[in-house]
């Protein structure tokens, strides 16, 4: 078996979730990493967006932010945020890829504070960027982040970008826009989707060297298990070495 | 229409369409020599207590000429608009300038890490908060443009982020969907930095535009620096490219480099050996003291910020990143 780090396992699996000719928006960092691995894999197609205006560029390098440069390098439009934000409110943003400081069983993320005095918080995060408007339109919501007590929380701080907010339907009874939301949740242990009555989380697949107590151990929330729980196929080397040849040489994201 | 839910953020500009039709009315349409120095300009056009808003985003054409000269002046007590602020946010809140704050996106510069500064200063409790998302802001400026009060959109909706924002909650007459209305921003002045401008404020910017197209048309003031100053025969020859009318600009600057130490796109990319050195200072309060006095207050223009950081040389070598092309002559 190849030998791979948590990072590099997380990318992946992501990359592989992606559908080749779907659309997806991404930020900086893994997200993005997951994207251009994706696209010299499994999906050649698939359309990389960028908040800030960049679409479908051929990235030669990873972008150090979700505006540079590189995000509209041979890009076949260089537009701005109400285009990308349009287009995904109209429907035509298939996938987002999204972390937080916090996530609840539903997968809403907190990327705002910790504490409750709002003026005057204990700890402050960026806030939304683009993410609450990414995870309220596109159809299908990812987030990659380390399996951990700490994140994996019973309740958020504050909700800044919505999962499924209470579960059930009450994501459809708000407002936002119908049919979309959190999909797949990719950690350093597991693979977790959402149960479509409840809406709640639940463990799919473990990878290789973890066991669902583990997964159990380093979640703040009782987590549900799906009929039958597999092993998510670990990394090939053909994928970890595009990842780690081609993908990100200078190991920006996987040297984390 | 019935409110039928509300956020508790404070409003820091009024979005009255009429209000601001007043305004524009009197506003110059006369095709002037708006040619200044950013001094001057920052004199003129950025008084304390002005709702600022500066263009770009996460340090890609961003004006850091104008946040600098912000800094020199010292103004204070200004709203800002926080739309992906990261470099141009960490520089004001080094001079704690605003005092009130829309917020999309603040304190971090994105993969590079968080400003301690700016985390400081947004955990004292001086600075009143209001919170929106980055589309949310495009969109509050979107209406400005249009000359409406409001536009309705579909996210926020069950989050925090609406809980302690501006919107309010509406169901839609026609459909029974429900929606966000936006209220329109317009700010008292904005800075936006452009690849080309001639002297009435025609500007062009290549790349992407983020929200800056509706940012020059919903500011009451607008201050253009260019990385050039250009014929308005450039313009008049081609003017499917313009992307700013000259009747939006009240001030142009030339200010090469202006965008620098962030990336100016098709000129120069970023000097992240510099950014790094911000956010490494930063952890220091003396260290980062000096850091200021000589990168800032001690700075004349611009052009003495671009010599103590490398000058003409540091320039060619990130204008060849930006073009990833080697110009190594070794």
């Amino acid at each position: 078996m190849a030998d791979y780090n948590a990072m590099e396992m997380m990318i992946c699996i992501a990359a592989r979730e992606l559908e080749d000719r779907s659309t997806v928006g991404v930020g900086t960092g893994a997200p993005c990493a997951a994207a251009m691995l994706s696209q010299k894999t499994c999906s050649p197609n698939l359309i990389i967006m960028f908040e800030a205006g960049g679409i479908a560029p051929l990235l030669p390098e990873m972008p150090i932010s979700v505006g540079d440069s590189r995000t509209t390098w041979k890009a076949v439009m260089a537009s701005g945020m109400c285009e990308i934000m349009e287009t995904a409110c109209r429907g035509m943003l298939d996938y987002t890829f999204l972390g937080g400081a916090q996530i609840d069983m539903y997968g809403n993320l907190n990327s705002t504070r910790i504490g409750d005095d709002h003026q005057k918080p204990k700890v402050r995060f960026p806030g939304s960027g683009g993410a609450n408007d990414f995870a309220s339109f596109a159809w299908r919501m990812m987030v990659m982040t380390p399996q951990d007590a700490k994140r994996f929380v019973e309740k958020v701080s504050y909700i800044t970008t919505p999962g499924w907010l209470e579960g059930g339907d009450s994501r459809a009874k708000s407002g936002l826009p119908l049919n979309a939301g959190p999909y797949k949740i990719i950690t350093n242990m597991a693979v977790m989707d959402f149960e479509p009555e409840s809406r709640r989380m639940r463990i799919i697949s473990v990878n290789h060297g973890y066991s669902e107590n583990d997964v159990l151990d380093n979640c703040g929330f009782e987590l549900l298990k799906a009929s039958k729980i597999v092993e998510t196929a670990p990394p090939s080397d053909e994928e970890l070495r595009i990842l780690r040849e081609e993908v990100d040489p200078l190991k920006l994201v996987i040297g984390r | 229409m019935e409110v039928l839910e509300q956020g508790i953020g404070k409003l820091f500009t009024d979005p009255d369409a009429d209000k601001a039709r007043e305004f524009f009315r009197t506003k110059s349409r006369s095709m002037d020599n708006k040619l200044m120095t950013l001094k001057d300009a920052i004199a003129k056009y950025v008084h304390d207590g002005d709702y600022l808003a500066i263009g770009g985003f996460g340090a890609i054409r961003t004006s850091t000429a104008a946040c600098h000269e912000i800094l020199r002046q010292g103004r204070k007590k200004l709203a800002f608009c926080g739309h992906t602020s990261t470099h141009d946010f960490q520089i004001l809140s080094s001079g704690k300038c605003f005092n009130r704050l829309d917020i999309a996106y603040i304190i971090g510069l994105e993969a590079r890490g968080l400003s301690a500064v700016a985390r400081k200063y947004m955990q004292s409790g001086d600075v009143e908060v209001t919170e929106w998302t980055n589309y949310c802001l495009s969109a509050r400026l979107k209406a400005a443009t249009m000359g409406v009060s409001f536009v309705p959109i579909r996210n926020i909706m069950g989050t925090d982020t609406f809980k302690y924002s501006g919107a309010k909650k509406i169901k839609c007459p026609f459909t029974g969907q429900y929606y966000v209305l936006m209220p329109a921003l317009y700010p008292d002045v904005s800075v936006i930095h452009v690849h080309e401008a001639d002297v009435y404020g025609n500007s062009r910017i290549r790349g992407i535009t983020i929200s800056d197209l509706d940012l020059a048309r919903a500011s009451k003031h607008l201050i253009i620096t260019a990385e050039r100053i250009v014929s308005t025969e450039t313009f008049r020859d081609e003017p499917t490219y313009t992307s700013i009318p000259f009747y939006l600009a009240d001030a142009v600057c030339e200010v090469p480099f202006g965008g620098y130490p962030g990336n100016m796109p098709y000129e120069y990319f970023s000097d992240e050996e510099h950014l790094r050195e911000w956010l490494q200072t930063e952890r220091d309060a003396e260290a980062f003291e000096k850091f200021l006095e000589k990168n800032i207050y001690s700075c004349k223009t611009h052009f003495d910020y671009i010599q103590k950081n490398g000058g003409m040389e540091k320039m060619s070598k990130l204008r060849a990143k930006e073009l990833m092309v080697n110009n190594s002559a070794e």
